[in-house]
């Protein structure tokens, strides 16, 4: 039993290390803006640490910055970040549903877009043990790059942070097109979303919609879509 | 000073609870597992729906030119394509922005 513990934590580990390693250049990044800016190393290490998020937090961090109001910070925070509620509830029901409420207070905290897709990509139900793993490298490349964009003094070279600026992409990518490529159902779900989010962003008419909004509206519309077109039958009662 | 100190920290207080809360109550409420097949399903192309939305057309610009973005972009579709690992396609993805930037685009 315990063997069997150590040995999801370790693959968890494992599964983080690319996030890892995406997170350590955007986080590095936006260390060294935020604390050009005028916020404390230690605070915004803080940030990185207590939000785990790109976007909301760069936003967040803007209207501290700029002298938002707590109730301002808290809905940006909310608008930005309510595609996490959409995700958890989706990874609630592929956690081993003998998780204690303990462990799943303790999960959702690393519940980022990263995480989440390597996580659905797992092909069996999740541990906590396995989800420990896979938060804790992403979180220490997040923080500690967010720390040491803060105290360094010379800029990554351009090339090169504008090269991994595309690694994070590249792995939603590898997520979303082996399936798409097996299963229709998936693919048209792919397409859609891809279209609308095309169209959300160049027009005009659906400005409002791009950003945080545009994400939920899409990700509701389109899984209700797909899910009325393809309904997924239980493999059990197929069999029966 | 001090007072300053202080707002940054409570906004910082704010924007951390707000995120947790979001991501804790799904998880916290639905324990059990859902079995009505529509709302099944639906979660199921939850995660297609927002990795694409989220992946397209933001992905073009990424990086520090259209060309060298839609490039990369290729390059991620055609190692996931034959199913490469995640690491595989983010670096290949970035190596091959990394390229087209040497190249001068």
């Amino acid at each position: 039993m315990k063997r069997r513990l150590n040995r999801e934590f370790r693959q968890g580990l494992r599964d983080g290390l690319p996030i890892c390693l995406g997170y350590l250049s955007v986080s590095f990044a936006y260390g060294m803006k935020a604390v050009l800016a005028g916020l404390p190393v230690w605070i915004v290490t803080v940030i990185s640490l207590s939000n785990l998020t790109s976007a909301g937090q760069f936003a967040g961090t803007n209207l501290i910055l700029s002298g938002g109001s707590y109730l301002e910070i808290g809905l940006t925070t909310l608008i930005i970040n309510l595609r996490y509620l959409l995700m958890s509830l989706s990874m609630s029901q592929k956690v081993e549903e003998k998780m204690t409420f303990r462990q799943r207070l303790a999960v959702s905290y690393g519940v980022t877009d990263e995480i989440f897709a390597v996580s659905m990509q797992r092909p069996r139900e999740l541990s906590a043990w396995y989800m420990a793993g896979l938060i804790l490298t992403p979180v220490i490349g997040w923080t500690s790059g967010t720390f040491l964009g803060g105290v360094a003094t010379s800029l990554l070279p351009d090339t090169l942070s504008s090269a991994l600026g595309i690694a994070l992409y590249g792995m939603f990518i590898a997520v979303i097109v082996p399936p798409a490529k097996k299963s229709k159902p998936v693919l048209f779900t792919v397409l859609l979303a891809v279209f609308f989010s095309v169209l959300f962003h160049y027009v005009p008419f659906f400005e409002v919609l791009s950003g945080g909004w545009g994400i939920i509206v899409i990700t509701i519309v389109v899984s209700g879509i797909a899910a009325f077109l393809f309904p997924i039958q239980d493999e059990k009662k197929e069999e029966a | 000073m001090e007072g300053e100190m202080l707002r940054v920290i409570a906004s910082v207080g704010v924007m951390a609870g707000v995120t947790y809360l979001i991501r804790m109550l799904p998880m916290a409420i639905f324990r059990k597992r859902i079995d009505n097949v529509y709302v099944k399903s639906f979660l199921a192309y939850v995660p297609y729906a927002v990795l694409a939305a989220m992946t397209f057309p933001e992905i073009f610009g990424s990086t520090a030119s259209a060309a060298s973005a839609v490039v990369g972009t290729a390059a991620a579709v055609l190692l996931a394509y034959f199913g490469r690992g995640l690491l595989t396609v983010a670096l290949g993805a970035s190596a091959a922005v990394f390229l087209v930037q040497i190249l001068g685009f």
